[in-house]
């Protein structure tokens, strides 16, 4: 059986230290596994989220040897035996504790992003879309919520002054996948650009590299949304590409 | 009065435990006006539902028109084995589709049928094509849809905040106490109605798909508050999960695998669910393989595939088959679906599963079978409830979701706990409002009450002990698993009973250090309280139910008795102490149990 040594981040808002510790790992073992049996035999009051383990329910990200990542999508065998696995919090949002940051952020900007506002239905009381159609947004609701888009945007990031201005790439693509919902009526582009401050983001694609849904965030996200705000303003232009099914990726 | 060293809020309704029935709850009580508190264990939108994976049941008739509520009740009283609550069967069937059309009009997208409809997919034990569904992620979208929505509705969240108790104002339920996780400190809640929407108890058990938050706490929550429990030996042991790597080994394999055409092989490549398929079913039960096959595209004149029965019995062949010797490298089965369909295919309709097993165990579904074992997945039992009000037998408490029993009866049926939740999450809601609406009384939280739950949760950081709590749950864990499992007998109950108690003598020495801030070791030492009632109310069930039925299989009772077929276990607190008893179902009306005897 491999023995790492785990050197994990242990600490609060004031501040904190690295601590080693020498933990074997199963087959098969993930990040978070070897957390846990950290937690039930060295460390019990290791502070760390988490609920699926499936990478379905984005709660256990982390930095790991400083790569933003899910704890439970992270195999043990990613490592050699012997190694060192250095374990941090996101370093964007504030320490709780040990792992476990304060995400509330992300929960105050998810409430401006304006909700679906939705067509009448067919006339006889149904509503049809069409595959293709929801293809697109379908992409969007991928999203985990893990935020490690956020952690790794540079305007959240190192910029604390415009944080109320800015909603960041989760946000980002909330509003392109409501905009691209064949159901929706409302047009989100002064949402984005007044509040959501799209304008900022400089398009370096970290969000894109980290996602671990592989979401296109900056190619079919953010850049159309840019594109669209850019354009003059036309709503007649708008919603002939509502109604077209959207634009093309940029290649 | 002596300042409280906690703080306190006050709603109309609070809703303990924020995934699709918490949610959908909350939305309801907001929208007949009154102030609603949602009180989450973790974060919003990382609850349990996140992780559903084939879809919600209804019958929507988008794929066969000839699917109706009637079909849907029968197929739901059949998966149980007869021993639902017929009403809330009933009612569940009627109302699931409005459900499913209400997601449509908050932002679900659902797959579409080539008419722009909703899609549907096939699953074990419904007679049509049912599953309206997104891939395999039906569970992350019904969630971030109610999330959503939820925000914009006036609803008070409460994030990462555990109930530890309930209050009590003489007979009636008054509120609740808990602690935040990120600070240790104690928070109280008062409250007209409280609705319990908290989930299961999975993690009383050693392999199961359940999350960390599984801890029984909501059927624990009503039991101390005096509420009855009902069908708590019904435990779904869920025919597919990972079984390898061991980390992953609980992994759940969503039953859309075998409704998308995958089918079930032991290590001769026999297709072994035809030798398992018992006389209840065998009218509905394709015997042959060409049959079988011929059902997925042409369901009038074939019958359903045995690898799609219901979940219990397909859990029961895949643990005979591996005991018999004719199992998987890793002690499951296989489930293939690389040779029956399509890459492109396995891709669009499963893609978690495809990048489940590729980035955990290195397998390609797409090329090579998959290997999967059962695991512990739901839990039928729960509080009992009045079926169209949700009210438990306390004043004042609903529930709704996993932690309600009797919708599912002794098996559920997959697909139907996703349409559980907001069929029964809409109805709580509504009733808890329209109860906390008609209740005159002053909001009361009693000093005594709330000072004793403060006093037992600070406990392990401050008594001398030694007890580990991850150890004590390790141990409760292993126990359930090895003699509350899939097939249970009297001594292994009656031991487990003994080592539970036990495990509670060791509970009450437990000791952590680190203080109050999110301490994980406090948490897991504060929820082995509920872990071993539940479990203890598992096994106490199990005793008492001397014959085998849906997700309770007695080796020595292996035999369907008519006589318990018309009785629910129960279990209440009194004097301390968890009493059994035995009370008559429900009877259904003439005209439902027609919709029986129409055909075999």
């Amino acid at each position: 059986m491999p023995t790492f040594t785990m050197r994990v981040f242990r600490g609060g808002p004031t501040g904190g230290d690295f601590r080693d510790y020498r933990v074997d790992a199963d087959d098969g073992m993930v990040v978070l596994d070897v957390i846990h049996r950290l937690q039930a035999t060295q460390a019990p009051d290791l502070a760390c989220r988490w609920n699926c383990k499936a990478g379905k329910c984005g709660s256990c990200s982390a930095e790991i040897d400083g790569k933003p990542r899910l704890m439970c999508m992270t195999r043990m065998d990613l490592f050699k035996p012997g190694d060192t696995v250095t374990v941090t919090p996101i370093r964007t949002f504030p320490i709780i504790r040990d792992l476990v940051t304060d995400v509330s952020y992300n929960y105050v900007k998810a409430r401006q992003v304006p909700p679906l506002r939705l067509k009448p239905p067919d006339p006889d009381g149904k509503y049809r879309m069409m595959q293709e159609d929801v293809d697109r947004a379908q992409e969007f609701h991928k999203c985990i919520e893990c935020f490690l888009c956020q952690d790794v945007c540079h305007v959240i990031r190192d910029h604390e002054e415009l944080k109320p201005a800015f909603a960041g790439p989760r946000f980002f693509i909330k509003a392109a996948g409501l905009d691209m919902h064949p159901l929706d009526t409302l047009d989100r582009t002064e949402f984005v650009r007044a509040q959501a401050g799209i304008g900022l983001c400089n398009i370096t694609k970290c969000c894109t590299e980290v996602c671990p849904e592989h979401i296109h965030i900056t190619d079919n996200g953010i850049i159309p949304m840019k594109e669209r705000m850019v354009d003059n303003f036309d709503p007649v232009v708008w919603l002939l590409r509502k109604f077209r099914g959207g634009r093309q990726e940029p290649a | 009065m002596a300042t409280p060293a906690y703080e306190t809020h006050e709603h109309d309704v609070i809703v303990i435990g924020a995934g699709g029935a918490g949610l959908r709850a909350a939305i309801e009580a907001a929208a007949q006006g009154v102030s609603v508190g949602l009180i989450c264990k973790s974060l919003l939108g990382k609850a349990h539902t996140v992780m559903a994976e084939g879809g919600i049941a209804a019958a929507l008739g988008n794929v066969w028109p000839e699917d109706n509520w009637q079909v849907h009740f029968r197929d739901t009283m059949r998966g149980g084995k007869m021993l639902n609550n017929w009403r809330m069967a009933q009612l569940h069937a009627q109302e699931a589709p409005e459900r499913v059309l209400e997601l449509e009009r908050w932002g679900a997208l659902f797959d579409r049928t080539q008419h722009g409809l909703i899609s549907q997919r096939d699953f074990g034990g419904h007679r049509y094509a049912r599953l309206a569904h997104i891939g395999d992620r039906t569970g992350l979208e019904m969630i971030r849809t109610l999330q959503y929505h939820g925000i914009h509705q006036g609803i008070d969240v409460y994030m990462e905040c555990n109930v530890q108790r309930l209050l009590k104002d003489g007979d009636r339920v008054s509120g609740a106490v808990g602690y935040w996780r990120k600070n240790g400190e104690m928070v109280v809640f008062k409250a007209k109605a409280v609705v319990l929407a908290t989930g299961g108890i999975g993690k009383a058990w050693k392999i199961t798909s359940n999350s960390w938050e599984y801890t029984g706490d909501g059927h624990s929550l009503a039991l101390w508050a005096g509420a009855d429990l009902i069908d708590m030996e019904f435990v779904q042991f869920h025919p597919t999960h990972m079984v390898w790597p061991p980390s992953v080994a609980g992994l759940l394999v969503t039953e859309g695998v075998r409704g998308d055409g995958g089918t079930l092989k032991n290590n001769k490549g026999e297709r072994f669910m035809f030798n398992y398929i018992p006389e209840f079913f065998k009218g509905e039960t394709a015997d042959n393989e060409a049959e079988a096959d011929r059902w997925y595209e042409d369901k009038k004149n074939n019958r359903r595939t045995p690898d799609l029965l219901p979940r219990d019995e397909v859990a029961r062949a895949i643990r005979s088959e591996v005991k018999a010797g004719r199992g998987s490298p890793h002690g499951g089965v296989f489930l293939d679906i690389c040779s029956r369909r399509p890459a492109d295919y396995i891709r669009k309709r499963l893609p978690s599963m495809y990048h489940q097993f590729k980035e955990l165990a290195g397998v390609d579904i797409t090329k090579e079978p998959m290997e999967v074992g059962p695991a512990q997945h739901y839990v039928m039992g729960g509080v009992r409830v009045d079926a169209d009000t949700t009210q438990g037998t306390v004043a004042g408490l609903f529930a709704a979701g996993e932690v309600a029993g009797g919708m599912h009866g002794s098996n559920r049926l997959g697909g139907n706990s996703l349409s559980d939740l907001v069929v029964f999450g809409r109805r709580a809601g509504l009733h808890a409002a329209l109860y906390a609406k008609n209740f005159g009384g002053q909001l009361v939280a009693d000093a005594g009450q709330v000072d004793a739950v403060v006093r037992e949760c600070l406990e392990p950081l401050e008594r001398a002990g030694g007890e580990n709590p991850y150890a004590i749950q390790a141990d409760l864990q292993e126990t359930m698993h090895n003699l509350v499992g899939i097939i249970r007998k009297e001594a292994e109950l009656k031991e487990a009973f003994k080592r539970i108690e036990a495990l509670k003598e060791r509970a009450k020495k437990v000791r952590v250090d680190g203080g109050r801030v999110y301490n994980s070791g406090w948490h897991t030492a504060l929820d082995l309280r509920s872990l071993l009632t539940v479990a203890e109310c598992s096994a106490l069930a199990a005793l008492e139910r001397k014959e085998s039925r849906g997700g309770h299989t007695r080796e020595d009772h292996p035999f369907t008795d008519d006589a318990w077929g018309k009785l629910n276990v129960v279990l209440r607190l009194r004097e301390g102490r968890v009493q059994v008893s035995r009370e008559p179902l429900p009877e259904m009306p003439a005209e439902l149990k027609a919709l029986f005897q129409e055909r075999k």
